[in-house]
This record gives structure tokens, sequence and C-alpha cells, in this order.
């Protein structure tokens, strides 16, 4: 129970953020707080809270696995990179050979989600392939 | 004024029958908490009670401590009934280290200076990292269903 004292305020803001599917356990000295959140503005201020209560979350007891939950309808999304272009790979994964590339900020077509960190895009030239999807924004 | 006094009486009455009411309610919380607190696998649960029915609710591990919310709650002196809310909290996942590899190489593939080892679902982080890009490495590794992320980058 300690734990999940230690972390009530964060717990409490996913309460009252709306996250979905809420589920806190803790295991082995580790506290698992998974859920959706509705957009990407809840999740982060989440992550606020966490880094106020842990700073640089240096304490090892916290897995905060909170998904932004996106629209089956999304077809578009923008590559959202510091500034480079974005790798569109064979498969899944880094050890995939590159097959193009996708500018930052370039809107490119969403084909599917199925894999959660790697969805499959195609370009405006038709290139298809893998990115990785922190780098991809809906696009509403 | 004779209407007027019995009204007055009646209120009277009422405040001293709620009165009376509420600290038995408080008191029946207090003691199914009580029992609840000895048993460890019931931590997580909440615990109202209204006129002699306790409601529990929060999330426990599995059915058997579900129910066993249950007997406990119903065994203490003064409780009518128990309505039993509680959920089932679904299992940890951790990812074996294969599949956590793979998908660690990939996270961290573009914070050059920070280095991630693997041992049995631990992701241990070592190396330096600005600090406003960790808590987007830090987003990126728990989603990836590690056991544990110790953090051990100098922050620059």
């Amino acid at each position: 129970m300690a734990l999940q004292d230690k972390y009530k305020q964060l717990t409490d803001a996913a309460i009252n953020g709306g996250i979905t599917d809420l589920q806190v356990r803790e295991q082995d000295g580790v506290l698992y707080v998974d859920g959706t959140a509705a957009n990407g503005a809840v999740k982060d201020q989440l992550w606020d809270v966490y880094n106020t209560i842990d700073p640089n979350f240096v304490s090892g007891d916290l897995v905060l696995n909170v998904n932004v939950s996106i629209d089956a309808a999304v077809t578009k999304v923008k590559v959202i990179t510091q500034s480079s272009n974005l790798n569109i790979r064979k498969g899944p994964g880094t050890d995939q050979p590159i097959v193009g590339k996708a500018a930052h900020d370039e809107v490119i077509t969403l084909v599917n989600r199925s894999n959660e960190q790697w969805w499959l895009v195609r370009t405006n030239d038709g290139e298809e392939g893998y990115c990785y999807a922190q780098y991809l924004a809906p696009e509403a | 004024m004779k209407i007027m006094k019995s009204m007055a009486f009646m209120a009277l009455i009422f405040s001293v029958l709620f009165t009376g009411c509420k600290p038995k309610d408080a008191d029946i919380k207090t003691a199914v908490e009580k029992s609840i607190s000895a048993v460890p696998s019931l931590a997580g649960t909440t615990v109202e009670v209204k006129e002699g029915v306790v409601s529990l609710s929060g999330q426990l591990p599995d059915e058997t401590a579900k129910s066993l919310a249950e007997t406990t709650a119903k065994a203490v002196k003064g409780v009518k009934s128990v309505v039993n809310n509680l959920s089932i909290a679904a299992p940890i996942t951790i990812a074996v280290d294969e599949v956590l590899t793979k998908s660690v190489k990939d996270a961290v593939k573009d914070y050059p200076t920070v280095v991630a080892a693997i041992n049995d679902g631990v992701v241990l982080l070592t190396g330096e990292i600005k600090k406003d890009a960790l808590p987007k490495l830090m987003m990126a590794l728990s989603s990836l269903k590690p056991k544990k992320i110790e953090n051990k980058l100098t922050v620059k």
C-alpha cells in the first residue's frame, strides 16, 4: 500500500482526468498503472505529476503505461520528429531495411495500427512500410 | 400554536433518530475496515456503510480475494448485507526479454548517449540524456511492458 500512497496524487489525477480502463496494481515493489487517455494533453499531465512525485523518474518503482486513444476512423498521421526525416522500414523493427522516408511535418496515410510501436503507413508517393509510432500524430 | 409545537417535537425526534443512526454506521465501517486490513490480499478495498448495508468497491487481484472480502465484511457484527462492487484487476503482463530487448533497442535508437541493458524484464538505463528528452524516453519504455525501469541516467 505504501506505493499506492506515494503515487496517490497520480492515480487521483488519472481518475479526475477521465482515464478509462484504469488499472492500478502493485507487485514486487513496483506499481503498475495502466489506462487509456482521451488525448495527449491528459497523458502529458500525468507524466508531469509523476515527474513531480519522483523527479527524473529515478526510483524505479512505477511503470506508467497510459496510451492515448485513437479514433478508429483516423486515416492521416503527421510526422512529428524533432526536425529530421522519419525512416519507413520494411518490417516493424530498427533491424529492418529502410524502404523510404517521410519528411518532418508531412501528413501521410495510416494503413494499420495492429502493432502498437510500429504503424504501417503509406506516403503520398505510394511507398508503404512501418514507422515508429512515437513520431506519428493522428490528424483529426 | 399546537401544530407548531408538535412539528418542533417531531423535528427533535427526527434529529435524535438520525444522529442516533450515524455513529452506528461509522462504527460498522471502522470494524469492517479493521477486519479487511488484517488480510493483506484485500488491500485496495474501499468500504462504505449506509444503514447497516456495506458496499465494497475497489480492485482486487482475483475472484478468491473478492469473495473473501465479502465473507469478511458479512462476519462483522451489525452488518445487514453486503453489496460487492469489487472488480478484478487484470494480471500484470511483463514482456519476455527477447521481445523487450528488441523493442527497447528501437525505443532508444534516437538517443545515442543512452545505453539500455535488459535483464529479466528490468531495463537498466545508463549514460546521459537531456532533461527535456527524458519524459519522452520514459514514456516510450513504459509502454513496452517492462518489469521495472532502473534509471541511472545522468540528466543534463
